[in-house]
């Protein structure tokens, strides 16, 4: 904070290196934070994003979950359909968005359909992933306990999987964090991207960095407070911790 | 409950081999008995073991058990392998409920049955423990509860202690004994160590090598509990390990290269070296 006060000072104010437009003090910065809260600009545009995300994530959970067992469920699947979603999940979730508003228009379910994109492929790879790398002493000593079907699933292949499906989850959200922001740049009336961006129009450098830090925050916020402590209680659970 | 094997020989046929691991095995247990199945590692121990509990299919011959044919694992035939095999997820006594759980025992009976095999096998004030936490004699003792909560007469263990050290393996093998004259289960034991099988069993089954079966049998009747260095047990422990070096060798020969020579190199040692070891 200091230094890029200080960087302002000395290359702004000083040296005129750069434009106070480009480059803006961080003073300005939090006075616009302040004031895109109190106009309740920026509240609006993170709950709508929000509840974009949010929804969009939970059905690409569910349907990477679904992809993810019906792949493991069927060989001959596992061996045509697995390269295609590797292939598909390289791609960038937000080259889906010209495909999505063909299909639904410019509207929320094309922005929504570029959110689940990514995350589903992710999320099913890592469950498969997860389920054929079970140790298969797990599933031997469960079937002379009695265990089989569904039960088996429920009650062990699940449980065994959640270190690799909850990785899984957290490279999910984070896929849909991006497609999210960038889908809201590109096609949104509300959100913190499209706020981003009309600061861009507005050539308000205060604003546009403003937006950025709340999208940072939120991003370090879920992603270590949410998903890392997850991860830690399983990881400490397991004695995964004990190198 | 009395367990029969019949005719069962087993191929494992794969890409670069076709290992004719059992041919044509034959043994019935009787009821309450406490068998050790012995033979140098490779013989195919394991794999008798796994097709008894219905883990693996033979590829010809049955198994009965109380006259009913074998066709896959279940709670009759519960198993204990050499690693622990307990679920990482749960804690102990979770892990201890787990058979109960999958019958669909009410969690209150769940809970107080678990808690009564814990404390045969001196472990209840871990049962909140996770079991990375516990040592390797703690999993196996674990373990041993779990199993014994199927109040199954049948208990098949494949080296359960085998990967604990000495005095470790020493203490569960009497608690082991204890448990067997309490329960009066059959039990199956499989192990390569000749000493571990004489202070065990009631029944002491030598298996051949390649391809595997059964070589011959030792009755052992010793009081119990027997400890390691028991006088009695030496000459039995002798005998065996006379059956047994023929297999040995045989083994090594088909593993190692062929300069390989049992005489150069003594992989067992002679008896007398063993009969003050554990006192
Ligand atoms: N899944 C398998 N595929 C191929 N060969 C196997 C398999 N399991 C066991 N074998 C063969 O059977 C032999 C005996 O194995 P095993 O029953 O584990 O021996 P033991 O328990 O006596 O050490 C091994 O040497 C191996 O060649
Ligand atoms: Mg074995």
């Amino acid at each position: 904070m200091i230094i890029w006060e200080v960087a302002y000072e000395l290359g702004v104010e000083y040296l005129r290196l750069w434009k106070a437009y480009v480059f803006p003090s961080p003073i300005d910065v939090f006075k616009t934070l302040y004031s895109l809260f109190a106009d309740q600009t920026l509240v609006i545009a993170i709950l709508s994003s929000a509840k974009r995300i949010i929804l969009g994530y939970l059905v690409s959970v569910i349907l990477g979950l679904i992809i993810g067992l019906i792949i493991v469920k069927f060989k001959w699947l596992d061996e045509n359909a697995s390269p295609l979603i590797l292939g598909l999940q390289t791609l960038p979730s937000i080259c889906w968005l010209p495909f999505a508003i063909l299909w639904y228009g410019l509207n929320e379910s094309a922005i929504m359909f570029v959110i689940a994109i990514g995350s589903t492929f992710a999320v099913a790879i890592a469950l498969e992933a997860g389920i054929k790398n079970i140790n298969p002493l797990y599933i031997r000593a469960a079937r002379t306990m009695g265990a089989s079907g569904f039960k088996i699933y429920w009650n062990v292949i699940l449980p065994a999987s959640l270190p690799a499906i909850v990785s899984g989850l957290k490279q999910g959200w984070s896929f849909a964090w991006r497609a999210l922001m960038a889908g809201e740049m590109m096609s949104a009336t509300k959100g913190l991207g499209q706020v981003l961006m009309v600061g861009r129009d507005l050539a308000d450098i205060s604003q546009v960095m403003a937006v950025m830090i709340v999208i940072i925050v939120l991003g370090v916020v879920v992603d270590k407070l949410i998903f890392g402590q997850i991860e830690q209680n399983i990881r400490q659970r397991w004695g995964l911790d004990r190198a | 409950m009395s367990i029969k094997v019949e005719d069962v020989s087993k191929r494992f046929i794969t890409k670069h081999s076709d290992t004719e691991t059992l041919s044509r095995v034959n043994i019935e247990f009787k009821p309450g008995e406490f068998i050790c199945i012995l033979g140098p590692s490779g013989c195919g121990k394991s794999t008798l073991l796994n097709i008894i509990a219905g883990l693996e299919e033979a590829t010809s011959g049955r198994v009965t058990l109380n006259g009913k044919q074998v066709t896959g694992p279940g709670p009759d035939r519960v198993v204990m392998f050499q690693e622990a095999a307990l679920f990482p997820w749960l804690n102990v006594i979770d892990n201890v409920e787990f058979g109960m759980k999958m019958a669909g025992v009410a969690p209150a009976q769940r809970r107080e049955r678990a808690l009564k095999y814990l404390k045969m096998v001196h472990l209840t004030k871990f049962q909140h423990a996770f079991i990375h936490e516990l040592s390797g004699g703690m999993r196996q003792r674990v373990a041993l509860a779990r199993a014994l909560t199927f109040d199954s007469e049948v208990l098949l263990m494949d080296e359960p202690f085998a990967a604990l050290d000495s005095q470790t393996k020493m203490l569960l093998q009497i608690e082991l004994q204890q448990i067997w004259l309490e329960t009066k289960k059959t039990i199956l034991f499989v192990t390569h160590n000749v000493e571990e099988a004489t202070i065990l069993a009631d029944r002491v089954v030598v298996m051949s090598a390649n391809p595997g079966g059964i070589k011959k049998e030792f009755q052992i009747q010793v009081a119990r509990p027997r400890q390691p260095g028991n006088v009695d047990l030496a000459y039995l422990m002798n005998n065996i390990m006379q059956e047994l070096k023929t297999e040995v060798e045989k083994v090594a020969k088909a593993e190692y290269d062929n300069d390989w020579n049992i005489q150069k190199n003594p992989v067992l040692p002679s008896i007398n070296d063993n009969l003050g070891s554990g006192v």
